[in-house]
């Protein structure tokens, strides 16, 4: 297979995880490694959806980096505890879309952008993230909610509790 | 909401995201993204970055378990899994005592002999199918091997034991004896060596999907 058969997928990549990351060194480092990593499994990938494949492999690439982040003791990740830094002071302030979608639990944040930037469908969302199609709309109402919660000032430090 | 509003919500949510990050669509892609060195060097680049993001990406246990203590007097997993490779993969007739056409059956009996639920990893994907497997007797109690084998009959073997009193998790590692390259990592329920006379490239990424599907 053909390096240049992806170059033409690296816009929509790097856009996916600066949204994903919010940072652009790391959003960058994150498209690096899933491009490396795309390229050593080149003879992996059967002629079908290239995007999905590659989408599927920075998925892996997110997850490894979000395990190698947590070192200390595994902890539930606690949706109170993602909300509580986000600024209350006045009920009625916007709040920042990269801060909002950073509060989002990771694996919601993926399936909104998948399907509200990239314009995937949830079939293809499902192939990318390896999870059944239910999840991917289950994940995506309540990414949805949540989103729309912070960027109205709804959500505040009583928090959201969401039973995963 | 009503769906009408949802819609409209859902409508305004994209548009805000395409408002905000569409621009990163136009900006020039860096030069490193381009990866057009010669073929050898992006294997031998690939080669190093494998083993480092084994390393890294599947080492978690390390960060979480104390170093790891020797055990007296037990010979390492990654020994033992590489010797009943050397014993029983050369074998013609009876590379198995239980055929994949029984997968079911193998896997309900060899996790009723571990006590504990036991995976078989599908490898379909990295060109192995799975022989078959069969139960071993290890230092304290009954160990169970899967065999595959690829299109070329190069095999490899899935050597999956119950921890040992005093042995403690360890992270994914790389092991070599008698010429059996062997990858193994042992999690609170199970060790996990697999083993193969292959490369350790080969063998990294076939490890790798079997990690990927036993640990959840």
């Amino acid at each position: 297979m053909d390096y240049n058969l992806i170059v033409p997928f690296i816009p929509n990549l790097r856009r996916y995880a600066r949204a994903l990351v919010g940072d652009r060194d790391g959003a960058d480092d994150l498209v690096q490694d899933t491009l490396e990593r795309a390229v050593r499994k080149f003879h992996l990938w059967r002629p079908g959806d290239l995007r999905a494949w590659l989408f599927s492999i920075m998925h892996n690439v997110f997850v490894n980096q979000l395990k190698a982040r947590k070192i200390a003791p595994e902890v539930e990740i606690d949706e109170n505890m993602l909300a509580a830094p986000i600024p209350t002071a006045t009920s009625l302030d916007v709040i920042d879309l990269q801060r909002a979608l950073l509060s989002l639990a990771p694996e919601q944040r993926e399936v909104v952008l998948l399907v509200a930037l990239e314009d995937m469908s949830y079939a293809d969302v499902s192939r990318s993230l390896g999870i059944p199609i239910g999840t991917v709309m289950s994940r995506l109402s309540r990414g949805r909610e949540k989103l729309r919660k912070l960027m109205s000032g709804e959500a505040s430090r009583s928090g959201l509790r969401v039973v995963q | 909401m009503t769906e009408e509003e949802d819609r409209i919500e859902y409508a305004a949510q994209n548009a805000a995201l395409h408002r905000k990050f569409d621009a990163v669509l136009t900006e020039p892609i860096p030069a490193r993204m381009y990866m057009k060195r010669p073929a050898w060097l992006e294997y031998a680049r690939a080669a190093s970055i494998l083993a480092l993001g084994v390393a890294i990406g599947l080492a978690l246990p390390m960060f979480r378990a104390a170093p790891p203590a020797p055990v007296a007097n037990l010979t390492p997993l990654p020994i033992r899994a590489a010797r009943a490779h050397l014993v029983y993969s050369p074998e013609v007739r009876h590379p198995v005592e239980v055929d994949a056409k029984d997968q079911e059956h193998l896997v309900k009996w060899l996790s009723k002999r571990l006590g504990t639920p036991l995976k078989v990893p599908v490898l379909s994907s990295d060109g192995f199918e799975l022989l078959g497997g069969r139960l071993l007797p290890g230092p304290e109690g009954p160990v169970a091997q899967f065999m595959y084998q690829d299109g070329s009959g190069k095999r490899l073997t899935l050597y999956v034991t119950r921890p040992h009193s005093g042995e403690q998790t360890t992270a994914f590692r790389f092991a070599q004896d008698e010429g059996v390259s062997v990858f193994y990592w042992i999690d609170k329920d199970c060790g996990y060596a697999l083993s193969g006379e292959v490369d350790k490239g080969t063998l990294a990424r076939v490890a790798s999907s079997v990690y990927k599907q036993i640990e959840p």
